[in-house]
């Protein structure tokens, strides 16, 4: 009583594969695959000719808002979000209200997982206690409680200080730290990217140079302490090449880039529609290419969403006053195909291990792999498929996208969960 | 003879061999207007000729014409005590300057002339599609206790006339304001008149009647055209 | 020619011919504001609100005025608490408002963009009376019209802004709109409030007063905030005043006939000498009245537009 995949492009860089073959899924596991597999009497048989078929995608920066910010978005619309744009697994930031820097909150939202999400949610627990960047939370119980990693995500951590203690303190664990990059005194009240249109549009600017020398900083720090560091989002051209020299001397530090990060550019910012307002913000067109070419070389290891869903209120509001942040889950796959894979910028294998292999391994998660034996989460992508983002049509409760009325090619047609499908197309 | 042919697509002004201008309304649904003192309105036409019917003045009428009502603006006002020439832009301000050179003929006084634009005067300002460009209104002396005559070209529906009426008394307050045209044409719309006219031409609606000036045209000659459908 | 625009944001958007029409219009606007009757039937029946987010005295009675001697009804709401602090959103405000009849609603307001955004969510039209550090297109206007009474003509000119560019929406306009008129605009100031990315919107940058002054026809001195000490940009507004104060002995290495302008409130001794202030008191009479002519002339403007029907003579 299995489930056949058949005739799919199956992408496995773990395996080595990159070809026609059948996936049979048996019991939530991958029992067998093979070039070609005979159909057993009472096995449903899908039929993936046409697409490919790839390990389940795994978002490692996912605003959940719950607890406490329900209106903005819930483990449920959530997770439905991510498993409508292909990802299998999502790892919520802990800058929830409260934040999660207890053991206490970590169940909670496990709880509210195991009974409302779609697809594996994990979490990541705070540095500091309530991220106010000054006393350790209680990083050995978040640990104990299961959280994948350490963050004070939305805030950098601004003393030098703290983050060294935490960085030794979590090596305990071999937990990685991942942290926001922003020198607080440089980006204060900035909104935009500063440059030429944050000075044409009046807006405070955050300029590049907050985040290069935080991603410095926390470089150093790692070097020293043996930590391994994460850099969220990162936007710069000064940060990418600060990553590739770290990297290049052996410094245990990775990164990720959002694909908003790798497609729009500050000028989106003239007419202040606040749907473009993030943190960090929209850099240049060099900048741009800099994330880029740091996909492409290895440099960055990860695609990450930072979906980060607002109400529509609260984005409907003067440029200043509006809160940051833009959803990403429903469009990250199809940006990153259009403006990557179909480019021929990288490879299917490449994306691959941007967006599912390299998450897992940087958070020690399962999954990133079809391997036989392995639970069945599985991403299924029609890479022909043509379709133009429509905000109203979204699972996420968040409507804050910018690329609301943007052609794509390439977009996941189902997502299949433990052997399970939890998103699914008509005619697949 | 066809002297001219428009076809409107929205927001477009035109402007035909006589000077007059017309243009299209698109907020006010297919209706458009013929801006001049010498044109009728019309509405929901889509295609408009304009065809010359007749030359009803020549340089030689003209003058007779202007020369005869100099004559009666003196004599009503028993002189040229007081007495102050105000034009309405645009072809009244020529026919303004030309009374007052006849008056200065006739009399040897020298009568001062204004110029009135009433563009913030106007009723339809915001049903025009382009609004016209607002230009100076230079009446160089006080008007009060004045004896003023206002000279247009053409007298139809009577609203330029109101609109200049309000515009020169917002100027002060003169003793009697009087009204010169070289054409009235008739349908009057409101309850005016003129007290001096160098010909009645009794129109229909559909005819248009166009004033050239030598100083604005370049030669003096008044005809009357007909719009067809 | 008409005016195309269903508001008025900024000069950036603007075309010179637009910029020059405004500023033709202005003209006869000014005459209507010298006469003994100061009003016209122009806008009779049109509701202007004057929004104001920020104190401001000089800009929102000239609306005022502008609106009624153009015969229209204008009405203030004055709140000097933004609407997160008072609790309703500019969106509802705005809304309310257009539920009033406003035809056009004037805005000034401390976040830039507000008035991008008024105007994206309403059908009257907005006029952006200063939106935080971005644009203040009337000012803008008014210098130039000020400037072009005064020399005959923008273009050629090399016109000097002095003090806090980047802080200083009466700064950008003034780049804008000048530079699209072909005036040569020197920006001058420390490099802290007068930042070396300036040049990418078309103007020279400089630090030294002396080499900004020279040969100037027109100087335009913006008021320096005590808060920018505060923030550290300047270490302190006594030596800003050593160093870039406009005085009787940096004027003179000006044009001769050289025209100072201040968009006012002034600081007496900081910004500006005393002596060079008294002098320039008179160009700012003459641009409080240019002020109320230009705002005339764009309520004429933005309310041309077609809705009702009526005959024409």
């Amino acid at each position: 009583m299995g489930l056949l995949i058949r005739g799919g492009r199956v992408v496995d860089p773990v395996q080595g594969l990159d070809g026609r073959a059948d996936i049979l899924v048996e019991d939530g596991l991958i029992r067998q695959i093979q070039p070609e597999l005979a159909v057993e009497r009472g096995t449903v048989v899908v039929d993936a000719a046409g697409l490919v078929v790839v390990p389940g995608l795994v978002d490692m920066h996912t605003h959940l808002r719950e607890p406490g910010q329900e209106a903005k978005e819930t483990v449920a619309t959530a997770t439905r979000a991510a498993a409508k744009g292909g990802y299998t697994a999502v790892v919520g930031m802990p800058n929830t209200v409260p934040v999660v820097d207890t053991p206490g909150q970590v169940e909670l939202v496990r709880a509210r997982a195991a009974r409302e999400g779609v697809v594996r949610v994990y979490q990541v627990g705070a540095i500091t206690k309530g991220s106010r960047g000054e006393e350790l939370a209680e990083m050995a119980d978040l640990a104990a409680a299961g959280v994948v990693a350490f963050s004070d995500d939305g805030r950098p951590v601004p003393s030098a200080a703290v983050m060294r203690r935490a960085m030794e303190y979590a090596l305990m664990f071999d937990m990685p730290i991942i942290s926001h990059c922003e020198e607080p005194s440089l980006a204060e009240g900035g909104v935009m990217h500063e440059g030429f249109y944050s000075l044409k549009l009046g807006l405070k600017g955050i300029p590049a140079l907050a985040e290069d020398l935080m991603v410095h900083r926390e470089i150093l720090l790692a070097e020293n302490t043996g930590c391994r560091v994460h850099i969220a989002h990162l936007s710069t051209k000064g940060a990418v090449e600060l990553v590739r020299q770290a990297k290049a001397r052996g410094v245990p530090v990775t990164a990720e880039a959002t694909p908003h990060h790798f497609t729009l550019t500050d000028a989106a910012l003239e007419g202040y529609d606040t749907n473009f307002k993030v943190n960090p913000p929209l850099r240049t067109g060099e900048d741009v290419a800099a994330v880029i070419r740091g996909l492409a070389d290895g440099t960055i290891d990860a695609i990450a969403t930072d979906h980060a869903p607002h109400t529509e209120a609260e984005k409907a509001m003067e440029f200043d006053y509006a809160p940051f942040g833009m959803v990403g889950l429903e469009t990250a796959l199809p940006l990153a195909i259009t403006r990557l894979v179909n480019p021929g910028v990288i490879s299917w294998t490449r994306l691959v291990e941007l967006m599912a292999i390299n998450p897992c391994r940087i958070l020690g998660l399962p999954g990133g792999s079809l391997q036989v034996g392995q639970p069945a989460d599985i991403t299924l992508i029609n890479p022909d498929l043509k379709r133009t983002v429509d905000r109203d049509r979204l699972a996420s409760l968040g409507r804050n996208t910018p690329f609301h009325g943007w052609s794509l090619q390439g977009w996941a047609v189902a997502t299949m969960v433990g052997g399970q499908f939890v998103y699914q197309e008509e005619g697949v | 003879m066809v002297t001219s042919s428009f076809k409107f697509s929205p927001v477009r002004l035109a402007r035909n061999n006589s000077g007059l201008l017309i243009l299209a309304c698109p907020p006010c649904r297919g209706r458009f207007f013929a801006i001049s003192g010498s044109t009728p309105y019309f509405q929901g036409v889509e295609d408009v000729q304009v065809v010359t019917k007749a030359e009803i003045m020549d340089a030689d009428k003209m003058r007779r014409a202007l020369t005869r009502v100099a004559h009666e603006i003196i004599e009503r006002n028993r002189g040229t005590d007081n007495l102050a020439l105000v034009g309405i832009r645009r072809r009244g301000v020529p026919l303004a300057e030309r009374l007052a050179a006849n008056i200065r003929q006739i009399e040897g006084v020298v009568v001062p002339v204004g110029i009135l634009d009433i563009t913030l005067y106007r009723d339809d300002l915001t049903t025009l599609a382009q609004q016209p460009v607002l230009h100076k209104t230079e009446v160089p002396f006080p008007v009060v206790g004045k004896r003023i005559v206002l000279v247009d070209d053409v007298l139809y529906t009577g609203r330029t006339v109101r609109a200049a009426l309000d515009a020169l008394i917002d100027l002060g307050r003169p003793a009697w304001i009087q009204l010169a045209v070289l054409v009235d044409r008739g349908h009057r719309e409101l309850p005016i008149r003129a007290d001096f006219v160098g010909k009645n031409v009794p129109t229909s609606r559909r005819e248009v009647i166009s004033v050239h000036l030598t100083e604005v045209d370049g030669l003096d000659k008044v005809v009357i055209g007909e719009i067809i459908e | 020619m008409g005016f195309k625009h269903k508001d008025l944001l900024g000069l950036e958007q603007l075309q010179p011919d637009e910029i020059r029409h405004i500023l033709d219009t202005a003209v006869p606007m000014k005459d209507i504001i010298c006469r003994e009757i100061k009003k016209v039937p122009t806008l009779r029946g049109r509701t202007v609100i004057n929004l104001f987010y920020e104190a401001s005295t000089r800009t929102r009675t000239s609306f005022e005025l502008a609106g009624k001697y153009m015969g229209a009804d204008t009405i203030n709401i004055a709140t000097a608490t933004s609407s997160v602090v008072k609790g309703e959103s500019l969106l509802d405000t705005a809304r309310t408002l257009e539920a009033m009849g406003a035809d056009v609603v004037v805005i000034r307001h401390q976040a830039s963009g507000a008035p991008h955004f008024l105007a994206r969510n309403l059908n009257a039209a907005v006029i952006n009376a200063g939106d935080g550090t971005h644009e203040h297109p009337t000012q803008a206007l008014l210098d130039m019209l000020t400037i072009r009474e005064k020399k005959g003509r923008l273009e050629g000119l090399v016109v000097t802004i002095l003090g806090d560019i980047l802080h200083s929406r009466v700064a950008r306009s003034n780049i804008w709109g000048l530079t699209k008129m072909g005036a040569e605009v020197r920006v001058v100031g420390p490099a802290t409030l007068v930042p070396g990315i300036f040049r990418q919107m078309g103007v020279r940058v400089i630090h030294r007063v002396e080499e900004a002054l020279a040969g100037a026809d027109v100087i335009n001195v913006l008021r320096i905030q005590q808060e920018r000490q505060a923030k550290g940009l300047l270490p302190s507004l006594r030596e800003y005043a050593r160093m870039y104060a406009l005085t009787p002995e940096r004027l003179v290495l000006a044009a001769p006939d050289v025209l100072v302008l201040h968009p006012g409130p002034m600081n007496r001794g900081i910004e500006i000498h005393p002596a060079v202030a008294d002098g320039v008191a008179s160009a700012i009479t003459e641009q409080v009245t240019n002020g109320v002519a230009v705002r005339m002339a764009l309520l004429y403007l933005l309310m041309g537009g077609g809705q009702s029907h009526g005959t024409t003579d």
